[in-house]
Formats: C-alpha cells, sequence, structure tokens
C-alpha cells in the first residue's frame, strides 16, 4: 500500500484522576473550575494517534493530522507533553471539550476542520478517533464526522487494523461478550474508532517534541473560534449521584474466616 | 399523528437480544406517553421470526432482510434503517445501544438532518415531552436532557427497561434496499471457546483482578503464575465474569508482567466498560473515584485489599477484607471445591 493520510480526531479530557463536579453557568452546564482543571488528551484519542504514528511509519510518504477541537489555551499544555510522542500535523477549532456539548455539532465543526486541510487527498483518507470519550462517550462523533465526509466504510471498537500489500484492510472491531468481530474493507477512505489498540504508550522524544512544537504552534496561534450555538440540546440537570456506601472493614481476622464468609455470600 | 419508530436487527439465530426487546418497552412506553404512533422495523438475514416475537407490540412492521444484512457493516445497517425511518416517517428513533447500531446509527442522524443522542440510561415523557438520562464523564454524572430537533435518534443501553414481551403473528412489509456498493465483507467473529471465554456479561458475580496481582509479593518476588491459576481456579468454580482495574496495554506498557489471559476488553472503568452484576469481588485493586466507576452498576460489593484506606473501597464497596488477596482467594477456592 502506498502513502497513507490519517487524520485522528481526539480532544482533551479534565486529567482522570481530578474529582469532577458539575455546576450550570450563564452559558449551560459545565464542570466546576474547568479551565482550573488539568487535563490530559482523551485516552481512546491516544490509543488512535499512537496507532496512525505506527502505521504512518511502516508507510513512507505518509502523513499524519491531529484535528482538535479545545480551549486552545489548555489544548497548548496538553500538546507540550503529547507532541513528543508522535509526529503529527495540528489541526485546531478553537471551542469547548465539554463533555455537555452536542456530538451533532461537534461533528460538524470537525468535518469542517477536516475539509480544509491542505494537501488531504481523502481518496488516501484514514479517519481516525476513540471509539469512545472520556467527556461525553457518546461513540457518536466519528460515525457523524466520516458521514459527513461521504466515509460510509466505518469501524468502531477497532483494537486491530491490518494494511494489506492489495490495499485491502483487516479490521478487528469489538463486539459483545468479549468477542471481536473481523472484516475486510477494499480500501481508503474508512473510518475507524479506536478502542485501546495493541500499542502501549510511546516514550517521550524530546526531538519529535521541538519538531512538533515547531510547525503546530502557528495552528493554535491561528485556530479559530468554533460555532457550536446551532444545538437544540437542553440539559435541565446534571448530578453526582450519591454514591457513598457505608464500608464494613474487616481485619485482624483469620484468612479462613474471611473466606468462609465470601464463600456464603457468593453462593447467597 | 407523528411517529416513534422501534429499530432492532437480528441475533445470529434470527431471534432479538434481550436489549432490543427492553428498548421496544421504552420506545413503547414513549409513544403512548407522546400519543405518537408506534413503529417497529426490524433488519435482519431473515426477519420473520424476530417479527413474530413482537408482534403483540400492535405495531405496523417493517422489514430489510436479505443476506446482505445478516452481518454487522456500517453502510449496510445504516442504508436500512434509512429506508425504514423514511418509510415510516420517524420523528423519533429508539434503538438498543448494542454494538452494531452503536456504530451505524449515529451516522442515520446525519442522513436524516436530525440530532443523536446515545447509551441512554433512561427514556421518559415529562411535561407532554420525551426526556431522555444518559451519563457523563464515564459514569461519574448522569444529566437529564431533551432537545428540539427531529428526526431524534437514541439508543437505549441494556438493563435499563424491562424486556417486551408478546409475541403473536406478525404481517411484515420488506423494504427493499441495495447494498451492491458496500465495500465492507465481514469474514467472522473470533471468539474464545465458552470455557476460556472469562467475560460472561450474563454472569451474577464479577471478579476484579487488580495490578497487585502482578506485583512483587511479601517475599520479593512476583507470583503471576500462581495468581494465574488462582483466578482461574475461581472462575470455573463460579462462572464469574473477569474484569481488570487496568487495561493490558497499560500494564505492558509500564513493563509489568501481564496476566495471559487478560485482553484489553477485561478492563472495567477508566477506558474499560461498566458491567452489570449482581454482585462483585474486587482483589488487588488500588486507586481513587475514576477508577472506581467499573464499579457503577455493580450491585452488591466487597473487595480484598491489604490497605484499609483504599479508595477502591471505601465509601464504594460494602464490605472490605483488609488481607493478602492470594491467600484469601486460594482458601476460597478450596471452600467452593
Amino acid at each position: 500500500m502506498s502513502e497513507l493520510h490519517i487524520v485522528v480526531c481526539g480532544s482533551i479530557v479534565p486529567d482522570p484522576l481530578q474529582t469532577l463536579a458539575p455546576m450550570e453557568g450563564p452559558t449551560g452546564w459545565a464542570l466546576k473550575n474547568e479551565m482550573m482543571l488539568p487535563a490530559v488528551l482523551d485516552p481512546w484519542a491516544g490509543h488512535a494517534l499512537y496507532e496512525a504514528a505506527a502505521l504512518a511509519k511502516k508507510h513512507p510518504g505518509s502523513r499524519v493530522w491531529l484535528v482538535s477541537l479545545a480551549p486552545k489555551a489548555k489544548l497548548q499544555q496538553v500538546m507540550m507533553a503529547v507532541s513528543q510522542k508522535a509526529p503529527f500535523e495540528l489541526v485546531v477549532a478553537d471551542g469547548p471539550a465539554s463533555g455537555f456539548t452536542d456530538s451533532f455539532e461537534t461533528a460538524r465543526v470537525l468535518a469542517g476542520a477536516i475539509k480544509g486541510i491542505a494537501g488531504l487527498d481523502t481518496g488516501k483518507l484514514l479517519l481516525f478517533g476513540g471509539w469512545q470519550s472520556a467527556s461525553r462517550g457518546s461513540g457518536a462523533v466519528m460515525q457523524m464526522v466520516g458521514e459527513m465526509l461521504g466515509v460510509t466504510e466505518q469501524f468502531q471498537g477497532v483494537d486491530k487494523l491490518t494494511l494489506r500489500d492489495d490495499g485491502s484492510m483487516e479490521v478487528k472491531e469489538r463486539v459483545e461478550g468479549g468477542a471481536y468481530q473481523i472484516s475486510v474493507v477494499s480500501g481508503a477512505p474508512a473510518v475507524f474508532g479506536w478502542a485501546t489498540g495493541e500499542l502501549p504508550e510511546p516514550p517521550n522524544n524530546p526531538q519529535i517534541g521541538m519538531q512538533n512544537m515547531q510547525k503546530n504552534m502557528p495552528a493554535l496561534m491561528q485556530a479559530k473560534p468554533a460555532d457550536l450555538s446551532g444545538s437544540g440540546l437542553k440539559l435541565s440537570a446534571v448530578a453526582v449521584p450519591q454514591q457513598r456506601r457505608e464500608t464494613r472493614v474487616v481485619k485482624d481476622v483469620p484468612v479462613d474466616d474471611m473466606a468462609r464468609e465470601i464463600v456464603e455470600w457468593l453462593k447467597a | 399523528m407523528s411517529t416513534v419508530l422501534f429499530l432492532a436487527h437480528t441475533e445470529c439465530d434470527a431471534t432479538l437480544h434481550k436489549s432490543a426487546l427492553e428498548a421496544l418497552t421504552a420506545a413503547k412506553g414513549l409513544a403512548e406517553g407522546l400519543g405518537h404512533t408506534l413503529t417497529v422495523g426490524i433488519i435482519g438475514a431473515d426477519v420473520a421470526a424476530a417479527a413474530d416475537s413482537v408482534a403483540g407490540c400492535g405495531a405496523k412492521i417493517y422489514g430489510v432482510s436479505g443476506p446482505g444484512f445478516a452481518d454487522a457493516r456500517y453502510a449496510s445497517d445504516l442504508a436500512a434503517a434509512e429506508a425504514v425511518a423514511r418509510a415510516c416517517e420517524a420523528q423519533i428513533i429508539v434503538a438498543p445501544a448494542t454494538s452494531r447500531f452503536s456504530r451505524a446509527l449515529p451516522g442515520l442522524a446525519v442522513r436524516l438532518e436530525g440530532r443523536v443522542d446515545t447509551h441512554l440510561s433512561g427514556l421518559d415523557v415529562v411535561g407532554g415531552q420525551p426526556v431522555a438520562r444518559r451519563w457523563f464523564y464515564r459514569q461519574r454524572m448522569e444529566g437529564t436532557l431533551t432537545r428540539s430537533e427531529r428526526p431524534w435518534v437514541l439508543t437505549l443501553d441494556s438493563g435499563c427497561a424491562v424486556p417486551f414481551s408478546g409475541a403473536g403473528k406478525a404481517e411484515v412489509e420488506a423494504l427493499s434496499v441495495d447494498v451492491s456498493s458496500v465495500r465492507t465483507a465481514v469474514s467472522g467473529l473470533e471468539c474464545p471457546s465458552a470455557d476460556q471465554q472469562t467475560i460472561r456479561p450474563d454472569a451474577r458475580v464479577l471478579l476484579v483482578a487488580g495490578a497487585g496481582w502482578t506485583k512483587k509479593q511479601a517475599d520479593g518476588a512476583v507470583h503471576v503464575d500462581v495468581a494465574e491459576e488462582t483466578i482461574l481456579n475461581f472462575l470455573t468454580a463460579t462462572k464469574s465474569s473477569l474484569g481488570s482495574s487496568k487495561s493490558l496495554v497499560d500494564i505492558s506498557g509500564e513493563g509489568h508482567a501481564v496476566i495471559s489471559f487478560l485482553t484489553h476488553m477485561h478492563q472495567v472503568g477508566q477506558t474499560g466498560s461498566s458491567p452489570r452484576h449482581a454482585k462483585g469481588l474486587s482483589t488487588c485493586c488500588h486507586g481513587e473515584e475514576p477508577h472506581v466507576v467499573g464499579w457503577r452498576f455493580i450491585g452488591e460489593r466487597r473487595a480484598i485489599n491489604t490497605d484499609a484506606g483504599c479508595g477502591w473501597a471505601q465509601g464504594k464497596c460494602d464490605v472490605l477484607y483488609v488481607a493478602d488477596a492470594f491467600a484469601v482467594m486460594k482458601k476460597v477456592n478450596e471452600l467452593l471445591g
């Protein structure tokens, strides 16, 4: 297969170790102190990016773009770390990365940004992203971006993508009950919503980081505000469930007694 | 009169999955509450038996069937769903959030110039308006929402409604859909054998294995072989489902030993699943709130941990056994026989 044009859609999410609380503001629901929360690249988008970089490395001449809808100041902070992981060209739409924004509006902005990429050959397009996100978690954006771009061969929950010499691709998608569906698509263009993939997070490479930031800083600086105002979505309430349980702590008790109690509970 | 369309696909045995029957209950309730007409659309290789199984709902039934619709493919499933939605001029479309429909139906919102909301945890009528509930930020907060756009495509997670029951003899109006241009062919499923499969969504108990199983124990050595045997013996004896608190990708990337039968799909919480089981037993798990979202839909929860203050357990589970999981689980297995 010749060179690939891989576009990865991915945004930022609050660091998963943070405590999150919803609050209603003048522009709708948001996270309390959202702009103060440390952020990371969405984990599934990260998997997609690392898979994209690995594929591009195997196919010389390939290009990888990371298209992100996020507040650009916050995105810049995250990119300082992500840029050291893999080479890519950044495309930025400056707007909210909130889980409470409409998935359709998010898809519309991303599709518009992708259409504006100079040099992108849609005949070679592999559109990557996460099959879910750690914010909205709709698992719907990638399908809509693909549909808006006219890409109708789509896969979700992808853990493995194998490119064949004839240009066709074998895809392993997660389905119910811990099984995989194996499909073959004749070639690009296609959409791949990645699950975790099979690659670990790459180690930091400061040299790649420097190269990335040199070409990607202008994209951050020049990012245009995204318009997500077209939604009729109304959230009437958002609440963290009352989840505290009264935990009975069993300690300083013989292992045999603990095991007996667990078995009785399992059999009850 | 406006139409609420219930969409379903058949399983490989030509039946409807329980989650589809649950979504039908929600769709029927929505149609009745809104005073809309309920219509059913079924997609699959052969939809006759599936249509009969829900004939008692009294709705008109459309079918898109044939070999081209036997397998789950985005393009063919979407084309079929679009044909049914256009045939009945659906204003609201309710479907189960199966992997097949989760792949295809977001695209339907674009085709119909509508909107989509997925993985709903509830669907009601409030003040004459459809109101949906869903989780945000990995099951950490639940929101209540509605929207003005139509058509509105909704997918409902499993376990959020009572399965519909009402078989009969159905009359199906067949719709013809051309999928000859689809470029994807499904070559099969890769499933572990029933004995090897340790992800069992219908199991009563979930055993969550934490990263502690693969770390140095009191003697300063790693005992992954013992961990594997202990976990497998428990799963064999109880037919429990297995989850892991960390993905295989993360563990291998950090240079830790890996339990051989854990796959990416075992992970619960964070980037994994949020399974629904009556009981959950976590072992060697550590972490705070984000790691614990895997617990969200587990009924009774117990944990074995050497740390009495562990965030995975304190306030999250009903009973915490402060002990070495290797020793406790060995004894548990002995008692289970």
